[in-house]
């Protein structure tokens, strides 16, 4: 039941990128205003009764998945999370897909390239023990659990990865949620591939790229800091440097 | 003019340090060249140095000073970022070396005119 | 294009340049009062073991320092890549190294025991 007395045709314009092969530019589309809106209610507005062909990404709508994540007005954001009134300037509202990241149609991006830096950055779990050994004895206060959680509510929505400038500028460098989720394995102790980690997160494209402008830690939706793992894994790649020289 | 996603306090901080750093590093030759003719010509530098004494070159100073100072307090906020457990008070270290920056580079400045 | 080798060496050069910086200002914050000459300068550093090793390692340092920070400057902001990466960083190395040790040499043991 409709149960929003809205003034009649208030509309604002969004800019939407539209892509589809090598013609991407801006569009404008003239939306209702309506007072409680997400930027995510907007696209999905253009797509549901504008233009059907608009592509984008969502799923559970209310800021648990991270699917929806796109550049809101030049910053990478949940749009789904993100109220039009809080962004809006001047009446200008611009969407666009996700940096960093090529563009596959319109607001949905390629997102491969992001898994493929995740698993050269060794952020994948490497098993010691077998269903037959014991179960590691892992006390919740046990200060490398602490850090491990600390680092481990990431969801792979790569806000992180289009607000970081290395990113942009180094094709090679993994990027600061690969490497968070690294850090969370190095601080796990039933992880058995530490050495492979330590040699992927010290090579070309790891964790000494990174000029902590600390980026992803002003835009990770978690309000994960990134940043703060990969100063953990410089420092664990010195020690180990160290270790080695003896 | 800035994009959008870098207006934070922490990026500028990094700006601050990469253009103290390219700054210097371009002053650093002109430096070099001026005070080897230390020996080859001191006449010459002499003539330079009195050329120094003008206030508009103290301003340069003053600026070249701001940036050394800049980037040896803001390197020190990396390496602790980097190797002291992690501090929560980024914005704080970052607008403190600024802060100290501007001190020293004023210190020198009011000694020098 | 960092690696951990370069990181070591940009982070050791500039720990050892911390206390060198912090005495350059302060040098210069005493002896810029009443104007520089020449005759000031050398009357400071000519002759002097110690100001040749201060001056010294400043320039090995800085020579390192400033190779490895317009590395990444070159790399991420205009681009440069491969063998004129590699070619481009030696060359600072060798423009600031050479010119700052004609400098700490003119400064210091230059016209000394002519």
């Amino acid at each position: 039941m409709a149960n929003e007395t809205q003034t009649m045709t208030q509309t604002m314009t969004v800019s939407i990128w539209r892509e589809n092969g090598d013609d991407g530019r801006f569009e404008k589309y003239e939306v209702p205003a309506r007072e409680n809106q997400t930027v995510l209610d907007v696209v999905a507005y253009v797509q549901q009764h504008i233009d059907p062909t608009l592509s984008y990404r969502f799923a559970c709508r209310v800021g648990m998945c991270g699917s929806c994540a796109m550049m809101v007005n030049g910053s990478p954001r949940w749009t789904c999370r993100t109220h039009v009134s809080k962004v809006v300037a001047d009446d200008q509202l611009e969407v666009a897909p996700l940096r960093n990241l090529p563009v596959i149609k319109d607001l949905a991006t390629d997102m491969d390239p992001f898994f493929e830096k995740w698993v050269a950055a060794e952020a994948v779990f490497h098993p010691s023990k077998t269903r037959h050994d014991p179960m590691a004895a892992i006390t919740p206060d046990d200060p490398m659990r602490i850090a491990a959680s600390e680092a481990i509510e990431c969801i792979n929505c790569a806000v992180c990865y289009a607000a970081c400038d290395v990113v942009e500028s180094n094709p090679d460098y993994f990027g600061p949620a690969a490497l968070n989720r690294s850090w969370s394995l190095v601080n796990d102790i039933r992880d058995d591939g530490q050495d492979v980690r330590l040699a992927a997160v010290g090579s070309n494209g790891g964790c000494h790229n990174c000029h902590s402008q600390q980026g992803c830690v002003q835009y990770c939706p978690n309000e994960l800091n990134p940043t703060l793992s990969i100063a953990g894994l410089k420092r664990e790649t010195t020690k180990a440097l160290f270790r080695r020289s003896r | 003019m800035i994009r959008p996603h870098r207006t934070h306090p922490l990026w500028f901080a990094f700006l601050l340090h990469r253009l103290s750093g390219l700054g210097l590093a371009l002053f650093l030759p002109i430096h070099f060249y001026m005070l080897s003719l230390a020996i080859s010509a001191p006449a010459h530098l002499d003539g330079f140095l009195r050329f120094t004494d003008l206030t508009i070159v103290k301003l340069a100073e003053y600026g070249l000073v701001f940036l050394l100072a800049a980037h040896l307090f803001g390197g020190l906020r990396l390496m602790a970022l980097e190797f002291l457990p992690w501090s929560p008070h980024q914005k704080t270290m970052a607008a403190l070396a600024v802060a100290f920056a501007f001190l020293v580079s004023t210190l020198f400045f009011l000694k020098a005119i | 294009m960092l690696d951990l080798r370069l990181y070591m060496l940009q982070r050791l050069t500039a720990l050892i340049m911390a206390p060198l910086v912090i005495g350059h200002i302060a040098v210069m914050i005493y002896a810029v009062q009443g104007g520089l000459t020449v005759d000031e300068i050398l009357a400071r550093t000519q002759g002097s073991v110690a100001w040749f090793l201060f001056y010294g390692s400043f320039v090995v340092a800085v020579s390192i320092h400033g190779a490895i920070g317009l590395r990444v400057i070159s790399f991420e902001w205009f681009g440069l890549n491969g063998r004129a990466l590699q070619l481009f960083s030696w060359a600072v190395f060798a423009l600031l190294f050479g010119l700052g040790a004609k400098a700490v040499y003119a400064v210091t043991f230059a016209g000394v025991g002519l």
